[in-house]
């Protein structure tokens, strides 16, 4: 088992590093007073998403008559609005490598954390969260289940075994891991995102999402857990997993509502993912 | 050629007695060639007169060229009647939207979408053709050719300039002028300032024989200080870029939604008093008003 804990210690160390742009970009687009300045400086400091922006920039999609070269350059022709929409749908894309991972269908595991996040984010709002944080809940649903990407990636042999497990018992994926690797895709998670230094609320959501009870009650987490089984019940891509647990008391009593009447409550889910599936496109090789 | 406008109010319609001479009705304007063909510039809520006229001599022939898709220059498109009737032919030209990564067709469809409007886009009658548009593209449509321009505002916004029977106009759709978004000093100044300057360049090398500018010119200087980023001009630099561009005929439009017929007529007043505009012709466009060239 100490083998495996190092192993896991390794496999958060070769994540990349998580972008602190991407995490300003997200703020910064909810705000209404955001200076196109502030947003050009952000986006300039990220070479990746530079380059990402340019190209999408440059793709038929914007029909310009000439290529785009700069950051500067693509807001002189863009202009704040058009950029800072672009940003947003990049940045939400930049948080989660795309490429294709063994024993992870990377395509339905995109679309069940957008899913995640977009549920989590509506669940904020009917809380009355500010637009200005319900950012934060949308980022913590779209991260909720990276440790899964970490042991996908870099611990892929362990990761299947946990993948069969699951679906030989029809148990849930951190109970698998449990079994198999001493810890979770929660705890994994909640390594990277301390190595990523986000913040403090956005690694506890990550860390509590299978035990929304445990610890200190958390309002972003009671979203993340209901959001995450809402997705699971409606099957909105997958990661893997889709046992759907019950909300605990603590969670019903904070909406007053058990999981099918919070599915009910949500009749725009299905829209609004849809909406920001265009996200994974924008977010595209080519 | 000629033109009239059929909506000159920006953001909003704005009916009532203080709107009554320059109109309160959204941007759309009526061109036609000498022989009656016809082009729509934008389809805002002035299109619905338009729309009623041409349905007393079917079949209705037209190309409709919308400069952006914000609600003031689209909504009146639902209640362009020759859009429901048979045998009519209307082409939609319009930019793309670059975030959903659809065509200008994905507009009209969103519009008459369930809760907004009660009929479906599937049951319009007309022939219907779509056309996206890109940056400097040029449609020849026999009678005329039609000339598009990246502007700058909120939204891709595509300036159309139209030549026909030997004139050439230029509609802006919605444009605020080109600026620096760093203070001097800055390390980027300088960079930004360059690119700033080879899109005022192109602009005006674009405007260079036009006939007449139709110009978005929302707001006052001192309105503009406090509304920068929303994607308009004012009546001088609007004034300054047809001087620029060596324009020799300007209607301003696009009138801030709040301004009364009596102000536009004070400001006009005032502008054409200040003798800085030389041998420049200009204009507040009016609703009903037809422009010959």
């Amino acid at each position: 088992m100490t083998n495996l804990r190092t192993n896991v210690v390794d496999a958060v160390e070769r994540m990349p590093a998580f972008p602190k742009s991407v995490h300003q970009v997200l703020k910064l687009a909810s705000d209404i007073n955001c200076s196109q300045k502030c947003l050009v400086e952000i986006i300039k400091k990220d070479p990746v998403f530079t380059l990402k922006i340019l190209r999408l920039v440059n793709s038929a999609y914007f029909g310009l008559s000439r290529e785009v070269t700069s950051i500067n350059h693509a807001s002189v022709y863009l202009g704040l609005n058009t950029l800072k929409n672009v940003a947003l749908g990049l940045a939400a894309v930049g948080a989660i490598p795309r490429h294709r991972v063994a024993g992870l269908d990377m395509d339905a595991f995109w679309l069940h954390s957008l899913s995640v996040a977009t549920a989590t984010r509506l669940l904020g709002s009917m809380l009355g969260v500010s637009q200005d944080d319900v950012a934060d809940y949308f980022a913590a649903g779209l991260l909720h289940d990276i440790g899964k990407v970490v042991l996908a990636l870099y611990m892929a042999g362990e990761f299947e075994d946990v993948g069969i497990l699951a679906a030989r018992e029809g148990m849930s994926m951190y109970r698998a891991e449990e079994a198999v690797l001493g810890t979770t895709h929660a705890e994994v998670g909640a390594m990277l995102a301390a190595r990523w230094n986000l913040p403090v609320d956005l690694t506890d959501s990550i860390a509590r999402h299978h035990a929304p009870d445990r610890g200190t009650s958390s309002q972003l987490v009671d979203c993340v857990f209901a959001a995450d089984q809402i997705v699971k019940r409606l099957a909105f891509g997958s990661a893997g997993d889709c046992v759907v647990e019950p909300l605990p008391k603590s969670v019903r009593a904070r909406f007053g509502l058990d999981l099918d009447g919070l599915i009910a409550a949500m009749p725009t889910l299905a829209d609004e993912v849809e909406e920001a599936r265009v996200f994974i496109r924008l977010g595209e090789e080519d | 050629m000629r033109l009239r406008f059929r909506g000159t109010r920006g953001s909003v319609p704005a009916p009532g007695p203080d709107t009554v001479r320059h109109g309160g009705n959204t941007t759309c304007i009526e061109v036609r060639s000498d022989a009656d063909d016809l082009i729509i510039l934008d389809a805002g809520t002035g299109i619905r007169s338009l729309g009623m006229e041409l349905m007393e001599e079917r079949p209705v022939s037209c190309h409709i060229f919308i400069s952006h898709t914000h609600w003031d220059h689209i909504h009146g498109l639902p209640f362009f009647l020759p859009l429901f009737a048979t045998g009519n032919a209307i082409t939609l030209y319009g930019p793309p939207d670059p975030l959903s990564m659809t065509g200008i067709e994905a507009v009209l469809a969103k519009q008459l979408e369930y809760p907004h409007f009660p009929v479906r886009v599937a049951e319009l009658r007309a022939d219907i053709d779509y056309r996206t548009l890109t940056d400097r593209q040029t449609v020849d449509l026999g009678f005329a050719t039609v000339s598009t321009l990246l502007m700058n505002h909120p939204a891709m916004d595509f300036g159309c300039k139209v030549r026909c029977d030997g004139r050439t106009i230029f509609f802006t759709g919605d444009h605020e002028p080109f600026g620096n978004i760093y203070d001097p000093g800055d390390d980027d100044y300088e960079e930004y300032g360059r690119i700033v300057d080879e899109r005022n360049r192109a602009l005006i090398d674009f405007l260079r024989g036009v006939d007449v500018l139709v110009a978005d010119a929302q707001y006052t200087e001192e309105e503009y200080r406090s509304r920068r980023g929303w994607g308009h001009s004012t009546f001088e630099r609007t004034l300054a870029l047809a001087r620029d561009a060596g324009v020799g005929r300007v209607c301003l439009t696009h009138h801030e939604t709040t301004r009364t017929d009596d102000e536009l007529d004070a400001i006009l007043k005032r502008l054409r008093a200040s003798g800085e505009w030389g041998g420049l012709t200009f204009d507040m466009a009016r609703e009903g008003e037809m422009v010959i060239l």
